[in-house]
């Protein structure tokens, strides 16, 4: 059953609405400095399971490229690299890579990688969830996982709906959206992942967007190289099921309905707060080493009292 | 029960707070920093079950302790570690219920939630001792059959059992004997995670070995990836069962009092078992024949002992600390002979009297 969906309104009332004032000079400026090592893909990725189940034009698959990128960078051993993910289109992600893959219950993600990483101090632990299973049925997970800083990556791709369930609205859905249960518009606010993260004790938290896949893979280059707890949220489209509902079914529509309302880090802090209004600021946005990582630490203390 | 599951090689502990298995934790967070362990308090019961199966998968023998409520929020994971095969180790310390019902009470309400809880057709294995040295004997059980059936092992003990003082007696660490999961024969690239030969059990590789696998809740083939083939999901849904089922001789234990010339059978566990024992003594005295048939492990139950048991005696008595679980389990098997049940959920232990009174009763009839 479709509803009839009134895009003009949505467009209308959205907070998140388009900015058509981007320049090319601030497009130019969320590009990182790119390496061009060559990326073997099928060498990270378990091939018989190609082609993915994601929808054609998904973000997930360009959030996933630049996770094998930002590992492949690295030039990690794959066997002490563990990928976790939950429920959701996201929760897929860790059936394609070949590395050691756990796939938990919804919004568990969290709690499996303290396990894991506690029990093996010296592996890789990055998990991959969505904007419902890490910031909804996994919200309290998130917050504790921050503030114990356990040195692990946390890839939030951020669709605003749950997608896999059909298209409901999600803690990030913007106010105002249509998605399968809210047919006359969302009521709740949204969640500020990213001010979430810092408040809870990230350690590394930044935000970049599918619409400039390079972008992406350098923040979670960073938060894999950064040690201690690492927040990436990666705005990323559905456009069957938040895009059809409200800007565009069209994936290339809604990636630059998202693109036109990022705005670079470095440029947003000359930005005041009416201009910045309707924009979401893309970056490293906090990185400090001063607090300490909670594997080492504990690792640390156990061994002075043996001594 | 924390220095058993430090002797059975229990390297790692996550709970939460909760009466009356609070101690237990207390004791895990002292005891595991030194012996090279790690120990932590997790946010939630939910999250403290994810990440003892965390631990579990990258190699360490995992725990962790709570009651009543705090076990409805871990089933859910408890769920994942039978369909995944991760061993693991809960002791839910029984208290009141429904809800926050008696947090400091004894109780045995969580018999059948034990069994069922987590949803979906699974099997499970629950261990119900009746006294601390038991307790520590049947904790490295539990440790040895999570390793050993791959799967998650239950422990049932009560608030009087929880919180009890008395003598014990524990052998010297080096001489138990310990069962470690079994690890892959074959190099990884000949590895297929959920494929057995000889036994319903396969080989369980840890993570960060070499190995790069899948482990997920969802139905899975032998590789490990996700299937919804009807006739590989039967398989697997089979297989879990029967890895329980088909070795009740290897997981089943019981103990029986007076019980070769009985006429009444008492049928319990845990910590009513030692009224009930209590109570046998006195009706002996009385020139009653009654005797004890003590189930150690709940889960499975040992349906075919009981059953041959009914076929001997003139009726059963099933005193519980609940409104009445395991005589249900009892009445499937007794055929004609009459069950009696005897049931007290207000907090209290069931005192000997309470029993010699119902025994006294059959007596008559």
């Amino acid at each position: 059953m479709s509803r009839p969906t009134k895009i003009e309104n949505i467009r209308r009332e959205c907070p998140l609405q388009p900015c058509t004032n981007f320049s090319a000079e601030e497009a130019s400026c969320t590009a990182a400095p790119w390496d061009n090592r060559r990326v073997d893909y099928p060498d990270y990725l378990r091939n018989d399971k190609m082609p993915t189940q994601w929808c054609s034009g998904c973000g997930a698959g360009l959030v996933m490229k630049a996770l094998i990128r930002a590992v492949n960078e690295l030039q990690w051993d794959k066997n002490k690299v563990a990928i976790v993910s939950g429920i959701g289109c996201s929760g897929r992600m860790s059936s394609y890579l070949d590395f050691n893959t756990l796939h938990t219950p919804h919004g568990r993600t969290l709690p499996f990688a303290t396990g894991l990483k506690l029990a093996k101090p010296d592996a890789h632990v990055i998990i991959v969830t969505g904007d419902g299973d890490a910031l909804a049925i996994g919200g309290n997970h998130f917050l504790h996982a921050c503030r114990r800083n356990i040195d692990s990556t946390l890839i939030i791709i951020n669709n605003f709906i749950y997608g896999l369930t059909g298209g409901q609205f999600s803690p990030t859905t913007p106010v105002g959206s249509y998605a399968e249960t809210s047919p006359d518009g969302s009521l709740e606010p949204t969640f500020d992942t990213v001010n979430v993260a810092i408040a809870a004790g990230a350690t590394y938290v930044a935000r970049s967007a599918v619409s400039n896949p390079r972008h992406v893979t350098e923040m979670i280059k960073g938060g894999l190289a950064h040690s201690g707890m690492s927040v990436v949220e990666a705005l990323s489209n559905c456009h069957i099921n938040f895009g059809r509902r409200n800007v565009s079914g069209k994936p290339e529509e809604l990636i630059a309905w998202i693109s036109r309302q990022t705005v670079s880090h470095d440029i947003a802090r000359y930005m005041d707060e009416e201009q910045l209004k309707g924009r979401v600021v893309v970056g490293v946005l906090h990185h400090v080493e001063t607090r300490p990582e909670y594997v080492a630490n504990y690792y640390e203390k156990a061994a002075a009292i043996r001594n | 029960m924390a220095k058993a599951a430090i002797d059975a090689g229990c390297r790692f502990y996550a709970g939460y707070p909760i009466t009356p298995s609070s101690e237990i934790a207390a004791d895990m967070s002292h005891l595991l920093p030194r012996v090279g362990g790690v120990f932590i308090q997790m946010e939630d019961e939910i999250a403290s079950m994810g990440a003892v199966i965390g631990a579990s998968l990258a190699g360490l023998k995992a725990m962790t302790a709570t009651s009543g409520p705090g076990f409805s929020l871990k089933l859910e994971n408890i769920g994942f570690a039978c369909m995944a095969e991760v061993p693991c180790v809960i002791v839910n310390v029984m208290r009141g219920g429904p809800s926050t019902g008696l947090p400091t009470l004894p109780s045995q309400g969580d018999v059948m939630q034990a069994r069922w809880g987590t949803h979906g057709d699974h099997s499970i294995i629950a261990l119900a001792p009746s006294n601390l040295t038991e307790t520590y004997w049947e904790t490295v059980r539990a440790f040895n059959l999570a390793e050993e059936y791959r799967a998650p092992v239950i422990l049932l003990l009560d608030e009087i059992l929880g919180h009890m003082s008395e003598r014990v007696e524990l052998p010297d660490p080096s001489e138990l004997e310990i069962f470690n999961r079994v690890a892959p024969q074959v190099p990884p690239e000949a590895y297929l995670p959920y494929a057995t030969s000889g036994s319903h059990v396969p080989p369980m590789a840890n993570f960060f070995t070499g190995y790069r696998y899948h482990v997920t809740g969802l139905t899975h083939d032998l590789t490990g990836f996700p299937t919804e083939d009807p006739e590989i999901t039967e398989a697997l849904m089979r297989r879990l069962d029967a890895k329980i089922t088909d070795n009740l001789n290897g997981i089943i234990k019981y103990e029986e009092t007076h019980l070769e010339d009985a006429d009444i059978a008492i049928v319990a566990y845990g910590s009513v078992a030692r009224s009930a024992r209590v109570a046998v003594e006195q009706a002996r005295e009385e020139g009653m024949k009654v005797g004890v048939f003590r189930p150690v492990t709940l889960w499975p139950f040992p349906g075919k002992q009981v059953a041959h048991l009914a076929s001997h005696v003139k009726g059963l008595l099933v005193p519980e600390m609940n409104l009445g679980q395991i005589v249900g389990e009892v009445e499937r098997v007794a055929g004609s002979t009459p069950v009696v049940p005897l049931n007290q959920a207000n907090g209290q232990p069931i005192p000997p009297s309470g029993i010699l009174t119902a025994l006294r009763y059959m007596e008559r009839k």
